[in-house]
């Protein structure tokens, strides 16, 4: 897997897919894999934006268009796609690649990059590992990478643990205006796209939106309209994005996840992990008797 | 098998019929395994730069067309060409007993046909998996034989 490495950092997409399979698989550490490089920090403001909102509201055909706006402007863009893992069998079915057309297109395809991740035993919409992975992509010379995380609704807040923005995809008809008020995921928004803006209620749902946001005292996120079937839209929320600020609402939010995040990253790995679901489903072990051996063989 | 196999089913060519493909999508799902379904209507290419791109250790291919006998050693071709010599390849679809053996010696390892139980195809995995070397472009003579 070593000799990989160097590899990927010379652009050899098979050697960067084997490399991105060795960090996902616990083969190879993040260490290993960036040798003590970092991605080039140059002027522009982020390196990883997680694009989320609910399942349906049209992510993967809206990050397929704005990867087709900012590759065709020379940029070179990743994509890392999560989709859920069955919590049965531990299999998935990654589908997002079904609605990508950048990563097919002969002139801007040398680009783009999609890879397709699955939650495995993570929970909430994006699995820790897609940050060490982005990391890894930046440094073989990737400019932006996004993360499409998991089709999740209000209180879903995992992405702000792996990347630098955060947008928001909302469609219309997601409700009325006491949605828009709730707490949770659209705070940490800091942008927020209103897809499907060719269906009826977009408007009024982005109007509703905006009028939520105006409530609050913070500085309000930018709410725009897309229609990323019929490309209205999109290369104006391209540009938005380009240049997104970070709206310094989540840092706590951010480490908070983070810190959670990686804490159940730790307790996945735990060596008797498996064993001790087993003996839970058995019934032969309880909660508070799994979670002290947990406590007691970290302790050692 | 720690990890989940990834495994690329995809439909080359002009054929708008995905069913199948996705009756096995899922069989290969539910077994525990990390399916990347490509859409409908792919060229070789692209089905070959989507299993460069998501490190697949398989390869299924799905045709109802008619035109396997192209499609699949043109697939073949270029994995080799892309370096994806242990790539497992399997295929299935309409694909009549007397265009096998061809698809056979282009490395294709095991070509499924209507009525095939599902637990076959995890069964011809399990064994393309372990024998370590049933890779498209590696050296075996070896395949599966199918009740379909």
């Amino acid at each position: 897997m070593s000799e990989e490495i160097p590899l990927a950092l010379n652009g050899d997409r098979r050697a960067i897919a084997r490399v991105l399979s060795g960090l996902e698989n616990g083969t190879i550490t993040v260490e290993q894999a960036l040798a003590g490089r970092q991605s080039d920090p140059s002027s522009t403001s982020w390196s990883t934006m997680a694009i989320t909102g609910a399942p349906g509201v049209g992510k993967s055909v809206l990050v397929d268009a704005l990867m087709t706006v900012w590759a065709t402007n020379g940029t070179k863009v990743a994509l890392l796609a999560v989709d859920p893992s069955s919590p049965r069998t531990g299999g998935a079915l990654l589908g997002d690649r079904v609605r990508m057309s950048s990563v097919d297109n002969p002139a801007i395809k040398e680009l783009v990059y999609v890879r397709s991740i699955a939650t495995r035993s993570s929970s909430g919409s994006v699995p820790l590992i897609v940050e060490d992975m982005a990391a890894f992509l930046l440094v073989c010379g990737w400019e932006k990478v996004l993360i499409e995380t998991v089709g999740s609704g209000q209180a879903e807040l995992r992405c702000a643990a792996v990347a630098d923005r955060i947008v928001v995809v909302e469609g219309p008809a997601r409700g009325d205006g006491i949605q828009a008020e709730k707490a949770g995921l659209l705070e940490l928004a800091d942008i927020v796209l209103v897809n499907k803006a060719d269906l009826d209620g977009a408007e009024r749902h982005a109007g509703e939106l905006k009028e939520s946001f105006g409530l609050g005292e913070q500085q309000a996120p930018e709410v725009l309209l897309t229609s990323a079937l019929h490309g209205s839209g999109v290369v104006e929320a391209a540009q938005a994005l380009m240049g997104l600020e970070s709206s310094g609402r989540a840092l706590r939010a951010r480490m908070r996840e983070r810190l959670l995040g990686q804490h159940e990253r730790r307790l996945i790995q735990h060596p008797s992990y498996n064993a001790l679901l087993d003996a839970l489903c058995e019934g032969t072990l309880d909660i508070r008797t799994a979670l002290a051996r947990i406590d007691d063989e970290a302790d050692e | 098998m720690d990890q989940p196999l990834r495994i690329v089913v995809a439909k080359p060519g002009l054929d708008g019929h995905d069913r199948g493909a996705k009756v096995v999508a899922r069989a290969l799902r539910d077994a525990g395994h990390e399916v990347i379904y490509t859409g409908l209507r792919r060229t070789a290419q692209q089905i070959v730069e989507t299993v460069r791109d998501e490190d697949a250790r398989f390869l299924g291919l799905s045709s109802l067309s008619g035109a396997h006998a192209h499609l699949f050693p043109q697939v073949c071709k270029h994995l080799l060409e892309a370096g994806l010599n242990d790539v497992i390849v399997f295929g299935g679809g309409i694909i009549p007993h007397e265009d096998r053996s061809a698809l056979h010696e282009v490395g294709i390892r095991a070509v499924f046909g209507p009525g095939t139980p599902t637990s076959e195809i995890l069964d011809f995995i399990q064994q393309a998996f372990d024998k370590g070397n049933a890779g498209v472009g590696q050296d075996t003579t070896w395949h599966w034989t199918s009740s379909a």
